[in-house]
């Protein structure tokens, strides 16, 4: 394609080549928000049928690596947006430096989920043959809250009193939970990948005041991976704690 | 065409977002823990809107955007909310009547 410098060849303006581009970044994030929307939307019918058996399994969610990827999910957002203003104000040394840092709270979040993932292995968790719902409360481990462990057990024989598909319904809640944060989380492993390519072009000092739209619309995508675990961990995590 | 400058966002309005996002989760978590009967999703959802208006328009730059940009933006919460709102009516109104069905069903089947 023909291109003069960092100019392609269909755009007059390096100024109407970055609009055009960031219009199409805010056009493809509107399909985004129906798309995960959809997923919000069948997680709040079922959570509206199925009250008890949501709440049960959202309280099996480990609150503290919830908060704490909450916490590393928007010091990452904040690192993006230092890369764009370091690449907007021309200091070329920083962008990479943020960049960097962006990747590796990125990792720690995705590393955290993989910790979360594993327990609810080890916990018969996943849906499918194994799941169990009384699995955890009846063979506590020697680091659990005693407490915690007892309430779980009488919450969980309370439902499946009342509710012979308590299991069933449970199931469905984790169906949900791996169904949007494995969702989130391929996301974040995309937003992974074009920060790895962003670092390698911004150590060749590729971005520069006049050029940096592959940062900027980068980092759109990247705020909006931020967003939807904005709404995931008050609705996954959160939406039974007060019992 | 003249060439407009582009708005830099300055790191301390960055950084007050970001303090600002921090306190909103703090927040959050702790009202998770107390008991507002029926405005506890509320209060949760409230919150989380709060955060991500300002990721919109801070980190995202919508404050500072084209006027295009947030076309596109109330477009898409447009969308959401026709297809949220349909299909959550739907759900509401249909619902009654498929179980008084059912019963009927199960009423002259006995």
């Amino acid at each position: 394609m023909h291109r003069t410098g960092e100019l392609y060849g269909q755009f007059q303006t390096l100024e109407q080549q970055k609009e055009s581009a960031t219009l199409g970044m805010w056009i493809f994030l509107v399909t985004e928000v129906l798309f995960f929307g959809g997923m919000f939307l069948t997680y709040t019918i079922n959570r509206h049928y199925f009250f008890t058996a949501f709440g049960i399994g959202s309280n099996t969610l480990d609150i503290t690596l919830g908060t704490v990827n909450t916490i590393v999910l928007i010091m990452s957002s904040f690192t993006m947006a230092m890369a764009v203003w370091s690449a907007q104000t021309g200091k070329k040394k920083l962008v990479p430096l943020f960049l960097i840092l962006t990747l590796s709270l990125g990792c720690v979040f995705l590393g955290i989920k993989f910790v979360e993932y594993k327990q609810k292995f080890e916990h018969h968790l996943i849906p499918g043959r194994n799941f169990d719902i009384t699995y955890r409360s009846s063979r506590p481990a020697p680091g659990d809250d005693p407490k915690e462990i007892a309430l779980e057990k009488e919450e969980v024989e309370k439902a499946l009193a009342s509710d012979p598909d308590a299991d069933s319904h449970a199931q469905l809640y984790f169906s949900l939970y791996f169904a949007m944060t494995g969702l989130h989380a391929l996301h974040m492993l995309v937003g992974v990948g074009l920060i790895v390519w962003l670092i390698k072009a911004s150590l060749r000092g590729r971005f520069t005041p006049q050029y940096n739209t592959p940062v900027e619309i980068v980092g759109l995508y990247w705020h909006f991976v931020d967003i939807v675990w904005i709404y995931l961990f008050p609705l996954l995590y959160l939406i039974d704690r007060h019992r | 065409m003249p060439e407009h400058s582009e708005h830099i966002v300055s790191p301390k309005i960055y950084l007050t977002i970001f303090l600002a996002l921090i306190l909103g989760t703090g927040l959050t978590t702790w009202a998770a823990f107390r008991n507002f009967g029926p405005f506890n999703i509320v209060i949760a959802l409230a919150i989380a809107t709060a955060k991500a208006t300002l990721v919109v328009l801070f980190f995202m730059h919508a404050r500072y955007g084209e006027r295009r940009t947030r076309l596109v933006i109330v477009c898409a919460l447009f969308w959401l909310a026709i297809m949220l709102a349909l299909t959550l009516s739907d759900y509401q109104t249909r619902q009654p009547r498929m179980s008084r069905l059912i019963s009927r069903a199960a009423y002259y089947a006995a």
